[in-house]
């Protein structure tokens, strides 16, 4: 390829971080900023009402309630990505939780180690994924009934599966450290450092091959900024969790995710072909992307999601019983990533949004809960602010749209 | 047909191409061919197997006859890559970008350059990207990183036919590339068709735009209800006899077709 660039690129005008942030208000593309704020917000306004809520043992709480639907955000927000929808992860994690409960029973029927039977466990959710992603990508039947059906369909496999036992107990300490393994102090400041310097070291590592290759770097100051910002928070973190019990480790479990999954979707020609789809599938196909191969594997990443946070979930109530996968998990996960600020059309939005989606959804629940609110006001609230985002990101899109044209 | 005195061999050349979709024959024995360094304009009327056409070439549909010819070899395209390796580029009517995707990201769209990884090399990928926009001086993208979302309509044109033309192709095809640009951009396009076949490509033009076809075509393509009806060289021929040509027909050139034939339905 060139190397011989630099001269060239002088014919193109350059640009401002102002008149670059104005276009993207301008497009519709807001980033984070909407959720960042709101979860400032609601931090603000529950740290005023409840007593108990600014604490750090309360903090650690929230991480650990909302790892699981995380977790399962992450994975919807490939799927939102291409535009489809995944509406049977949570009972897929309920399949997860069932499977890594059996292959472990101390009952002398398989009694496994706690990592193979994860390993299998979320194996099985992969299948899963691609069973139900290939009739979406190949047959070109609706995701919205093929995991329509597939809820139903895990939902009783899972209610036959342990219809004797009601509720199996796990008692493999292995699997049920992922939900409760908080590490020591010092470990944990080993963490945050290897955070910052992975974090840093990439960031740099790119502004190195722009030179190289002659590409103007935009912004240094914002890349000093942003390795300031992840520097900062990681330090505050770590030090309000060893206040309390540690550093936990679903939380490492969710950044670890976080950046393989980041970086799968915007470092790979995979996750830029995911990104092509969603934007305009006919043209990603006339570029000679195979589309149906990109959608098999989404849905694949789906179910894999599903499965690591279903073994989270069961290990965090030490057991499995029939409401595994039910209750709000669905609804929660697919809002989170869609509070987050990805895009239910497709091609907009990114895996962090999960992230701070599933924050702002725990810690309302968790702050309403403090306040000793009902159930009923925490679904009232949540879906208030689902109702919010959707309607946000509905006119973020018309406005995109419209833009330039 | 209506034949030139060739002083070169085609680069491509299409031999009774048929193509039917159920009952519908969209193309019949069509015969057509482009140099290298010409404008060949491909004119019709609506239904007249213009898009399916160049479908063919791109490798979006395959021909249920015929042979496709490149530099006097037959070759056989099954898909856009086979296309882009013959160095066969379309440029399509609804543009076929992404709009949340940037202009870097579109012109590498498909055939992104990546390590042993599939890890994405954006900065080889940007300065190609800028390299190629100057050379077709096209510099009125304020920035190569804004989403395509964001251009207007002569600026996204522009974007798609310098990614047909990035890849060292050797026959750009474009379908309807001033349909909805206004007069000013539809000059700007004009003349970036001109500068490509300067430049020793082959480009189809297809439009219903008379008045673009004479202002750059070397020589007119008139297809008419799947057949290839004639060939003119624009500069022996009037805008009138096209239109004839695009609308009737040209009855005693037409092999097949009794005169007085009732139009099928389109």
């Amino acid at each position: 390829m060139t190397t011989d660039a630099p001269a060239v690129q002088a014919g193109l005008p350059e640009e401002s971080l102002r008149q670059r942030v104005l276009d993207n208000i301008r497009g519709g593309n807001l980033g984070s900023w909407p959720v960042l704020i709101g979860l400032v917000v609601i931090v603000a306004f529950f740290s005023f009402k409840a007593e108990n809520f600014l604490s750090p043992g309360n903090f650690s709480n929230i991480l650990t309630q909302m790892a699981g639907t995380t977790l399962l955000a992450y994975g919807v927000v490939f799927v939102l990505l291409i535009g489809e929808i995944d509406l049977s992860i949570s009972y897929i994690s309920g399949i997860a939780g069932v499977v890594v409960a059996k292959l472990t029973l101390p009952d002398g029927s398989f009694e496994l180690p706690g990592l193979i039977a994860i390993l299998l466990a979320v194996g099985a959710c992969v299948l899963i994924g691609a069973f139900q992603g290939s009739f979406v990508a190949f047959i070109g039947v609706p995701a919205f009934v093929v995991t329509l059906a597939g809820y139903q369909i895990w939902q009783g496999v899972i209610q036959k599966s342990i219809e004797e036992e009601g509720v199996i107990v796990i008692q493999n300490s292995l699997v049920n450290d992922t939900a409760n393994y908080f590490f020591s102090q010092r470990a944990g400041w080993l963490i945050a450092a290897i955070v910052c310097v992975v974090y840093a070291a990439s960031l740099l590592a790119g502004v190195v091959t722009a030179r190289r290759h002659g590409v103007a770097v935009r912004d240094p100051f914002l890349i000093v900024a942003k390795i300031a910002v992840v520097v900062a928070v990681t330090v505050a973190t770590v030090i309000i969790c060893n206040r309390d019990r540690g550093v936990p480790f679903v939380l490492v479990l969710m950044i670890v995710a976080l950046l393989v999954l980041t970086f799968v979707a915007k470092r790979t020609t995979f996750g830029r072909h995911v990104y092509a789809v969603g934007g305009n599938a006919e043209a990603a196909r006339r570029a000679g992307i195979n589309v149906g191969r990109i959608r098999l594997l989404v849905f694949m990443i789906s179910g894999a999601m599903a499965g690591l946070g279903g073994v989270v979930l069961a290990a965090r109530l030490n057991s499995v019983d029939l409401n595994a996968g039910g209750g709000t998990l669905l609804i929660d996960a697919i809002a989170a990533a869609v509070i987050g600020g990805t895009s239910l059309f497709g091609g907009r939005g990114e895996v962090r949004d999960a992230l701070f989606g599933a924050a702002v959804i725990a810690t309302i629940a968790n702050g309403l809960n403090t306040l000793n609110l009902t159930q009923g006001v925490i679904y009232i609230t949540t879906g208030c602010i689902l109702l919010f985002a959707v309607t946000l990101d509905t006119l973020l899109r018309r406005r995109q749209r419209k833009a330039g044209r | 047909m209506t034949t030139t005195t060739s002083d070169s061999t085609p680069l491509l050349e299409l031999h009774g191409i048929s193509k039917s979709f159920g009952s519908v024959q969209a193309l019949s024995e069509v015969e057509f061919e482009v140099r290298a360094g010409e404008v060949m304009a491909l004119v019709g009327d609506n239904g007249a197997g213009k898009s399916t056409l160049i479908k063919c070439v791109a490798g979006t549909h395959a021909p249920d006859e015929g042979e496709i010819v490149m530099d006097g070899e037959v070759v056989h395209i099954h898909g856009p890559k086979d296309a882009a390796k013959l160095g066969i580029e379309v440029v399509y009517q609804d543009l076929a970008l992404c709009d949340n995707l940037d202009v870097v990201q579109n012109m590498y769209l498909g055939r992104e350059a990546h390590d042993v990884f599939q890890r994405l090399k954006e900065p080889v990928m940007e300065a190609k990207t800028a390299e190629t926009m100057t050379s077709l001086s096209v510099t009125t993208i304020r920035s190569i990183r804004q989403p395509v979302a964001t251009l207007s309509g002569g600026q996204r044109q522009s974007v798609a036919v310098a990614r047909a033309v990035m890849w060292n192709s050797r026959l750009v095809i474009l379908d309807e590339p001033t349909a909805a640009l206004g007069v000013a951009q539809t000059q700007q396009v004009l003349e970036l068709v001109e500068r490509l076949a300067h430049q020793g490509l082959a480009v189809v033009l297809i439009s219903h735009n008379l008045h673009d076809i004479f202002a750059v075509a070397d020589r007119i393509t008139v297809l008419r209800l799947g057949r290839s009806i004639a060939v003119y060289e624009r500069h022996k021929t009037t805008q009138q006899e096209v239109v004839e040509a695009i609308t009737a027909g040209v009855p005693t050139k037409v092999s097949g077709i009794p005169q007085d034939a009732p139009e099928p339905p389109v």
